[in-house]
């Protein structure tokens, strides 16, 4: 994983240079580059168009917000924390899904589960806002009612309970099945690559299975498992129309999940604003998807340093 | 290291895969064929005036409101008139105006007239400005759904505190006022409205800044303007979301109301039931904007209207074309499309497919001598 295949050839010997490798490698390097190409102009597009967007006067933003941070600052607070959210539902479910296949299931029963999960994958997300809309938060609305009736004293349950159940907290678990088969296919693979030798030796130790996964499959599994999440994370800051039907949107910062006015996300907010904008409102909606790649970015950057720092470590 | 013996993983993640793509393939390809249907076959028989002599194509964009009705006319138009092609996109008004301006498109639908800046400005396809034809009607119900309740009584204060957050239980004694021998349940309100910009909302904010103004303080505009109440995306998202929760109430076009209960609306002393009549008769009754064109009909409905036959929640949405085309042929097909849209056979097949509300006779002719003057 770590090491490149394009290691200098020996000094000694000659190196053999067959067509195939040339062509093989050319079009390696052409795909490499595209891919470099197409963000690019991605990031030159968005760049472009945002500019106009950052001296956008007070009568052309939504009514309420007077520069352009104060109107972006709620939906970067929204896309987070709607991902946020998401993710602390998906985690350890999908951690226990993919475990209950890698270590506990018969191998019939994992491959029928390992099958199932990976349909959820293929599942447009257009079916799941439907979903969401007319099945979800319909059946949870009781129970968020009755969460704000008991636990109300619990900041996150106060507030005015909603009336139809389509709240950021129905979000969350709309984009925690989406996002649960991203992160349980790539925690499945990882816990079987565990190596035997360290399962037996735990064994050995007269460890019981919950204890021998404690000590040698989660810890060989950290990196895996940072970069399954941080990959599940990126999938839910980016999803749009499930967010856009499901969600009844206010661009506010509010930590209550059981309310009418929820922070909307970035690329809902798009999604919902843009057929009817022209101009310079454009121009804003544009910049916000700037600020959603940016923060993209920094999600990126922040998964591969913490890969990289845990998997040195995992050895000791 | 050797490798694991459970060795299920690889061969499985590509048959997932492999079916994952296939799945995939398979949904693009449904989408593809169902866009490509083409809307020229089976007429209605009762189109447009046939001169057989037309031949053209048409892009027009704009409002989502006006989408079935322009599809009826489209098939209608294009099965009287075999040489002509018109497409239209659906994909808001406000974008629908910019490519008109622009240029990359001939026509658009528009819930809102050109503003004065946009007549001010260029039409890349016109000599000269743009102008506004009214060519759809639509009384805008407010639908709701409140356990026990079947039938409300609303005026134009009231709405505007219910959807601005001051009034939340459904027992509130300024709804109670107005409903007297109904009883009303505590359940608390729920008022839903669009979280994607609409035409709809910019005539139900327009109606309640003008007629109650302490109370709505925002002027008329695409998005919802206050922070309270719950946003549901499109018309259909509206519906589901009324229908959803108990307590709800919502603005959504008289033609989508479905089974749910409508409010009738204070209008002088009496109370309105969103009818097509009572749209029709707002839109006659509207004002002309003043200072344009005279042949641009840029219609406000008189919302603080008294006339109990004119219902004030009424949406005009427009065919935005040239006077006259730089191009003529282009000019000779719009005349004869937007004749036809305008036609009382064209406000007959809108109303049958869309719901929407007819224009009346009086408003027909003015409209249609303007189209017929398309050059």
């Amino acid at each position: 994983m770590t090491s490149s295949p394009a290691v200098a050839p020996p000094v000694s010997a000659k190196p053999v240079r067959r067509p195939g490798d040339l062509i093989f490698s050319g079009t390696a390097l052409a795909a490499g580059l595209l891919i470099l190409v197409a963000l690019a102009a991605v990031a030159v597009f968005l760049v472009g168009e945002s500019i106009p967007a950052l001296g956008v006067k007070k009568a052309d933003l939504p009514v309420g917000f007077s520069t352009f941070l104060e109107y972006a600052g709620p939906l970067v607070f929204g896309t987070v924390w709607a991902a946020l959210l998401a993710l602390v539902i998906a985690v350890p479910l999908s951690l226990g899904i993919a475990l209950f296949i890698s270590h506990y299931a018969p191998r019939r029963v994992a491959r029928g589960l390992g099958y199932v999960i990976d349909l959820l994958a293929a599942v447009p997300s257009v079916v799941y806002g439907l979903w969401g809309i007319t099945v979800l938060a319909p059946f949870v609305q009781p129970f968020y009612t009755f969460l704000n009736t008991y636990l109300g004293w619990v900041p996150f349950f106060s507030g005015s309970v909603s009336a139809t159940g389509r709240t950021v907290l129905t979000v969350a678990v709309v984009l925690a099945v989406m996002v649960l088969p991203i992160i349980t296919a790539l925690c499945r693979e990882v816990f079987l690559q565990t190596p035997r030798l360290q399962e037996e030796a735990a064994y050995a130790l007269g460890a019981t299975r919950w204890e021998m996964i404690r000590i040698s499959v989660l810890p060989f599994g950290r990196a895996g498992i940072v970069s399954a999440v941080m990959l599940g994370l990126g999938r839910a800051l980016g999803e749009t129309l499930a967010v856009a039907m499901v969600l009844s949107p206010a661009v506010v910062v509010s930590f209550f999940v059981l309310t009418t006015q929820n922070p909307t996300t970035i690329a809902a907010n798009i999604a919902l604003q843009f057929p009817d904008s022209y101009g310079i409102s454009v121009n804003v909606l544009i910049a916000t998807g700037l600020v959603l790649f940016v923060i993209t970015f920094v999600v990126n950057a922040l998964a591969r340093g913490i890969v990289s720092r845990t998997s040195v470590g995992r050895n000791n | 290291m050797h490798t694991p013996s459970k060795g299920i993983p690889l061969k499985h993640l590509r048959a997932s895969l492999a079916i994952g793509t296939a799945l995939t393939a398979m949904i693009a390809l449904s989408s593809c064929a169902s866009n490509e249907s083409t809307p020229a076959a089976s007429g209605s028989g009762s189109a447009a005036s046939s001169t057989g002599t037309l031949s053209g194509q048409l892009n027009g964009q704009g409002s989502s409101a006006q989408g079935n009705a322009q599809t009826q006319w489209i098939k209608d138009f294009q099965t009287a008139n075999s040489g002509v092609t018109i497409n239209y996109n659906p994909v808001g008004s406000g974008a629908g105006r910019t490519a008109f301006e622009s240029g990359g498109a001939q026509y658009a639908g528009s819930d809102t007239y050109l503003s004065d800046a946009e007549v001010k400005g260029t039409f890349a396809l016109c000599n000269g400005q743009g102008i506004d034809l009214p060519d759809y009607i639509s009384p805008i119900a407010l639908a709701f759904n409140v356990k026990g309740v079947t039938a409300l009584k609303l005026d134009a204060t009231t709405i505007a505190k219910i959807f601005s957050g001051k009034i939340t239980t459904w027992n509130d004694p300024a709804i109670k006022a107005l409903n007297s021998g109904v009883s009303l349940p505590s359940t608390k309100i729920d008022p839903v409205h669009r979280s994607d910009k609409s035409g709809t909302t910019h005539n139900l904010t327009d109606y309640l800044n003008k007629t109650a103004p302490s109370v709505w303080t925002a002027a008329g505009a695409d998005a919802f303007p206050f922070k309270t109440g719950e946003g549901a995306q499109g018309t259909s998202g509206v519906v589901a979301a009324i229908k959803g929760g108990n307590g709800t109430i919502g603005y959504i076009d008289n033609s989508q109301v479905g089974s749910l209960p409508v409010a009738q609306i204070k209008v002088g002393s009496t109370y309105v039931t969103p009818s097509a009549d009572g749209a029709a008769a707002a839109a006659e009754a509207g004002t002309v904007a003043s200072g344009r064109d005279a042949s641009d009909f840029a219609i406000d409905v008189n919302r603080t209207t008294t006339d109990s036959k004119q219902y004030p929640i009424t949406l005009i949405s427009n065919l935005i074309v040239c006077k006259q085309y730089k191009d003529p042929a282009i000019g000779k097909v719009v005349s004869a499309y937007a004749t036809y849209v305008t036609s009382t056979e064209g406000q007959a097949a809108a109303a049958k497919v869309a719901g929407s509300a007819p224009m009346s006779a009086a408003l027909i002719a003015k409209v249609q001598a303007v189209a017929k003057a398309i050059k």
